[in-house]
Formats: structure tokens, C-alpha cells, sequence
């Protein structure tokens, strides 16, 4: 039977908690109120009464029927994340952080951001929950991203600006690292995605796990099976997982995880840690396979899409590339442009970059496959906070 | 005997305290970090702190980041410190030099060639700030085999059950984290300090070293009234960031050498 992470936080070789000495007091007491609070009946139904109220959810699915035509081979159905409040998955987890956080008596938030998205979603729930907001966003980012940047102000939050480094999302995370150890008794950090030092990880696995669980019983109620795939980015992994895991022990459906290429994996400027067999080191608390140079420095990463663009990955997907459980491929800039072209023009839905990831793989690897075969996309985001990115691309000026 | 434990015995004998510089290699320049680490000794270090830079140094504050990126702009590496101290070894066999860093660079080289490496240059002790007691099982083996200490932090923070726990896997001296946040920071809080030792000390046998937000020489004198010996980092490289080549190594022997006379005083 599957079951991780073991007690100590680990996935196999991968995972486990890799912080200062200053920090570890806080993960474990954040392990042991975690562990208290998830089986708890208020807070579940705390939980679920906000995603169905204040979220939206389930998210429905849909049959992309056009674009599968379009295409002549297996049927794409996209799980829409995108139709959440706030326009993405990252809701699901933030409020459960927030619930959490809420019952730990912490009044101040604290969140890294790549693409905007996560940032969105904890200044949401800190406004909904009357916390105090930081966010931290790479320089880089913040010129990439400047809607999100603009909704996260609307909301309450203080953005702060990260100058260090590659001015990204792991320079952002060791930025929101340097608040906590400073303001750790006062201060929750709602991290945005299935990585970092244990228990998060499994928490925002065990969150985003809506995803999935959903999915299992709208599938068989729309085609009268499983789907015979389920596709998502990964990033740090946070969509991906929370759709898999629920199919992990489900015969016969593959799991395919799509990593940002950049301009290719040969390139060197990619964001594929996995695809590439990157080693295995530590980062951000937790042991994953890495993108590094041979002296253990993180190189800088590359993606169009801002939440792709970071050189690990979760812990678990390494574990679950490890066991063969799941592929994981690379998709370059150009292809996942190409398929959120598509997606707009064949089924009247702008996809988020990081989402168009995984669709561009579903995009390419149907035709070859017969009609009768399903894809199920975790279509993880809407587009409207790339419009400046494609804009520009395209030589377009707004 | 240890480099270190001859050097806190000699202190302890001396009734002086423990001054611990910390620098980071290759910063200014990898040219520059063996006259650095030789001048701190003239100066009344006792044991030095060789910073391992490394591109995301989450427990760090914004000078030693800086300090980092303008080393590892200059080349520098894990390999490229241990060829340091193997310099500064030429002609100093005396003074214990720990290497303090982040776990990658010495997963990427292999635990057991790094502990082979400090042994054979003459490193005496390693700190790795984001590998705790819990994940240094096989850290802890290659270190013990070559006679390299491991140093662990401590923090206020640290629960008693911890602190008995790194009291078993200790060697050399503890370093105790005086404040809550990233080196360099300005909140050091005596009274808590003072507070906590005890605690420390009911566990701890071996030397227990303060460091982060120590930043002149009253408050280094006041720290080490309460502990074994002080570690000033962010000031020096402070110093080293605002020097220019020519008056660097008088500029940081100058600042050295004033805490020194503080602690002695």
C-alpha cells in the first residue's frame, strides 16, 4: 500500500525537514496541530463548507470537444481550476492554511509568490479572515505579473519586492524563510505549493487532494469510467499532486506530470528538474531532485510562466518518478503558447501558462491515440494574468 | 587533542573568552581570504569561521548574502574553500578553522569526500545551518570518522528535549543562536541570552559560543560575560564590504582587534 510520507516527513529518500535550528520548534508544532486539526469534524467541516461557499467548488469538468476534433485522436476533458474564486487551485490549499492558522491563534500570514496566484490567494483569505498579509515576489515577477500584483494591493496585502538572486520564486521563498525566522511566534507561513520542509508537503497535498477526489466521482458519472490518463504541470508540484494522488492506487490510469522546458531541456534554460534527471540535493528544506551545477549552486531557471519557473519540485513527484509510478515529461515556452492559442480559439477558454503546460502534452501526445481514449488536463488556472506575457510575445504593446 | 578543544581549554586556563570571526571565503576575492583569515589571528581570533558561500542562504541577512554572491562571483566553491584552508594550514597549524554553510555544496561533493578533504587540508569542525541533528545521520558518520567536529546550532526557540539531543551529537562547541532572525539583524536580547544559558548549560558540556546580531564591542564584551566565547560575523564582513584593497586587512585587524580588547578587558 502507498503511504506517504513516513512519520519523519519523508517520501522514500526525498522530503524530510532541512531548516535552521531557529525554525524547527515552528514546523513541528505546525506537524502536530496539523495532525490534530485534519481529522477534527469542525475543522473538515469548516473546510468544506468554505470551498463549496466561498470557493466554488467542485469544479466542474469539462469535454474540450472542439479541440479534441480538432485534433482526431483520444478526448480531452479539462478539470476546471480555473473557475475557482480567484481563478486558480491555489485557493484550495490557502484556505485550509488559513483555517489552520486561524485555530493556532496566528493573526499575521506570510506567503512567496511566482506567478501571482498564490500571493492572490492568501491575500484573499487573510482579507476573508481578517489576518495581516505579506507577500514576498520576486523584482522579476512582479514586472511579469503585474495584475496580480495589483489585485493582491486591492486586497489588503503588502508586497514586498525581492532584489536578491534571480529575482524569482525561490528568491521569494528565501525571503518569506528570512520573515518567519524572525517573526516566528507571531507569524503563519502559508506556503503555496507541495514542497518545503515536512509537514507541508503532505498538507498541501492533503488540501489540493479536492482536486482528484472530485474528479474520481464526476469521471465515471460523465463517461461511465476513469479516465484513461490524468495530465498536470508541476512546478513545485502543488495541482499536479492534488489531482494524482487520489489515482495513485488506481490500476490503469497513467499519470503524466509536465515540467517547463524553457527553451528546451538541451538549452540548460529550463525549469524540468525531473525530466532533466537533475541530482538530488536540498533546498528550501527539503531533499529533491535539483537543478544545480556541479558545486551544489542552484542555477537560474527559466519558464514563460512564472509559476513553472523554479528548480525543484515537490519531494513526492520525485518519489512517484522514482517508483514509476508517474512520467514526467518537459513542455518548451513555444509549444505551451501554442496550446493556449488553441485552448482560446477552439473552446473559448484562456488557460493560465503554467496550465497550458499540460495541455500542450495532452495536445500532443492525442492524435496518436484512438478516439475512445480519455485525458483528463488539470486546467490548474485561467489566463487573464498572463495577458502582459503573451502581449508581448506576440510584439503586441496593451 | 582537537584544534578546538586545546584551543577553549587554553582559554578556559587563561580565564578568556572564545573571539570566533566568521568571513566568508572569496569574498572580496579568493586572493584576499588567506591574508583575511591570518590577520584575524593576529588580531586575537581564536577559532575562525570560514564562510562556504552558497546561492540561496536562507539563515542569512542582506551582508552576507551580498558576501556570498560577490564569492561566488569570484569563482569560488566548496573545493575552492577547502584549497584555502589547505593555504592558510601552510602556515598556521594552531589556530581551528570550521567551515559554515548550507548542505548542498557538500551533498554535491559527497559527504564522505568533503569529511576526507577537511581532514586533509586541516578543517576542524563543520557547520551545515539547514541540516539539523535529525537529518545529519550521515553527516555526523563521515565527520566522527575523520575526526571533523560537528557543530550544531541552537536557538531560543529550541525546546529542552532538543537541546539534550544535540548534546549527544555535538563536538567541538555549540553555537547558540542569540536572536530570533537572520545573521546580521539588531535585536539581540541580553536578558533572554542570560536567560536561556542555563538551560543550555544543564545539557551542553562542551564550550557554548554566541553569535548573530553581536555588532561591536560593548555588546561582545556583555555576551561573552554570559558564555564561552562570541562569534561576530555580519560586522566583519560589513568592514569587508566598505574596504577598499589596499586598507582591507588593516581595517578588519583594527576591528578585530577592538573586540578583542573589550572581551579581554
Amino acid at each position: 500500500m502507498y503511504n506517504y510520507p513516513d512519520s519523519t516527513g519523508h517520501f522514500g529518500q526525498f522530503g524530510g525537514i532541512y531548516m535552521a535550528e531557529t525554525l524547527i520548534p515552528a514546523v513541528e508544532e505546525l506537524r502536530d496541530q496539523y495532525l490534530r486539526f485534519r481529522d477534527d469534524a469542525d475543522f473538515k467541516a469548516e473546510f468544506a463548507y468554505e470551498l463549496k461557499h466561498y470557493v466554488g467548488r467542485p469544479s466542474p469538468i469539462y469535454h474540450a470537444k472542439r479541440l479534441s476534433d480538432s485534433l482526431g485522436g483520444a478526448q480531452i476533458y479539462l478539470k476546471r481550476e480555473d473557475l475557482n474564486h480567484t481563478g486558480a487551485h491555489k485557493i484550495n490549499n490557502a484556505i485550509g492554511q488559513a483555517l489552520l492558522a486561524k485555530r493556532m491563534g496566528k493573526k499575521r500570514v506570510i506567503a512567496e509568490t511566482g506567478a501571482g496566484m498564490h500571493g492572490v490567494a492568501t491575500a484573499t483569505v487573510a482579507a476573508r479572515f481578517g489576518m495581516e498579509c505579506i507577500v514576498y515576489m520576486g523584482a522579476e515577477d512582479i514586472q511579469r505579473q503585474a495584475p496580480n500584483v495589483f489585485r493582491m494591493k486591492l486586497l489588503g496585502a503588502t508586497v514586498v519586492p525581492v532584489e536578491s538572486g534571480s529575482r524569482t520564486l525561490k528568491d521569494a521563498c528565501n525571503e518569506a524563510i528570512r520573515d518567519w525566522v524572525t517573526n516566528v511566534e507571531s507569524t503563519f507561513y502559508i506556503f503555496g505549493t507541495a514542497a518545503g520542509p515536512h509537514p507541508y508537503p503532505m498538507m498541501v497535498r492533503d488540501f489540493q487532494c479536492v482536486i482528484g477526489d472530485e474528479a474520481k466521482v464526476q469521471m465515471p458519472a460523465m463517461i461511465g469510467r476513469q479516465p484513461d490518463a490524468v495530465i498536470a504541470c508541476v512546478g513545485g508540484g502543488s495541482n499536479a499532486i492534488g489531482l494524482f494522488h487520489p489515482y495513485i492506487e488506481v490500476p490503469d490510469v497513467a499519470i503524466i506530470g509536465v515540467e517547463a522546458g524553457g527553451y528546451g531541456i538541451a538549452s540548460g534554460h529550463h525549469a524540468a528538474p525531473l525530466t532533466a534527471n537533475s541530482k538530488v540535493g536540498v533546498l528550501h528544506g527539503n531533499r529533491v531532485n535539483l537543478i544545480q551545477d556541479d558545486n551544489g549552486q542552484i542555477i537560474e531557471t527559466h519558464s514563460i510562466s512564472a509559476g513553472l519557473d523554479y528548480p525543484g519540485v515537490g519531494p513526492e513527484h520525485c518519489l512517484l518518478k522514482e517508483i514509476g509510478r508517474a512520467q514526467y515529461v518537459a513542455i518548451n515556452d513555444d509549444e505551451a503558447l501554442a496550446a493556449f492559442d488553441a485552448l482560446c480559439r477552439f473552446e473559448g477558454i484562456i488557460p493560465a501558462l503554467e496550465s497550458s503546460h499540460a495541455l500542450a502534452h495532452a495536445i500532443k501526445i492525442a492524435p496518436a491515440m484512438s478516439a475512445d481514449k480519455v485525458l483528463l488536463v488539470n486546467l490548474s488556472g485561467r489566463g487573464d494574468k498572463d495577458m502582459n506575457t503573451v502581449a508581448r510575445i506576440k510584439g503586441i504593446t496593451l | 587533542m582537537s584544534r578546538i578543544q586545546s584551543a577553549f581549554d587554553k582559554l578556559k586556563q587563561n580565564n578568556r573568552k572564545a573571539l570566533i570571526p566568521f568571513i566568508t571565503a572569496g569574498d572580496p576575492h579568493p586572493s584576499l581570504t588567506v591574508p583575511l583569515m591570518h590577520e584575524l589571528v593576529a588580531a586575537g581570533a581564536d577559532v575562525i569561521e570560514l564562510g562556504v558561500p552558497f546561492s540561496d542562504p536562507m539563515a542569512d541577512g542582506p551582508t552576507i548574502q551580498r558576501a556570498s554572491e560577490r564569492a561566488l562571483k569570484n569563482g569560488m566553491s566548496l573545493r575552492g574553500v577547502l584549497e584555502i584552508v589547505a593555504e592558510f594550514r601552510k602556515q598556521d597549524v594552531v589556530t581551528p578553522v570550521v567551515l559554515m554553510g548550507y548542505g548542498n555544496p557538500v551533498e554535491a561533493m559527497g559527504w564522505e569526500l568533503f569529511a576526507q578533504r577537511c581532514a586533509e587540508v586541516g578543517v576542524d569542525g563543520a557547520l551545515t545551518v539547514d541540516f539539523p541533528p535529525e537529518e545529519s545521520h550521515e553527516a555526523f558518520e563521515h565527520l566522527q570518522r575523520h575526526g571533523v567536529d560537528p557543530i550544531f546550532l541552537l536557538a531560543p526557540t529550541t525546546l529542552e528535549a532538543r537541546v539534550e539531543q544535540v548534546a549527544k551529537l555535538a563536538r567541538g562547541y555549540v553555537y547558540y543562536v542569540s536572536l530570533k532572525g537572520v545573521t546580521g539583524a539588531g535585536n539581540l536580547d541580553l536578558s533572554a541570552i542570560e536567560q536561556k544559558l542555563p538551560q543550555l548549560r544543564k545539557h551542553i558540556k562542551l564550550p557554548i559560543g554566541v553569535g548573530f546580531g553581536i555588532r561591536d564591542a560593548e555588546t561582545a564584551r556583555a555576551v561573552a560575560q554570559l558564555c564561552d566565547g562570541v562569534v561576530v560575523g555580519s560586522r566583519i564582513v560589513q568592514e569587508i564590504e566598505n574596504s577598499s584593497e589596499q586598507d582591507l586587512l588593516a581595517n578588519v585587524g583594527k576591528l578585530v582587534s577592538g573586540l578583542r580588547e573589550a572581551l579581554d578587558r
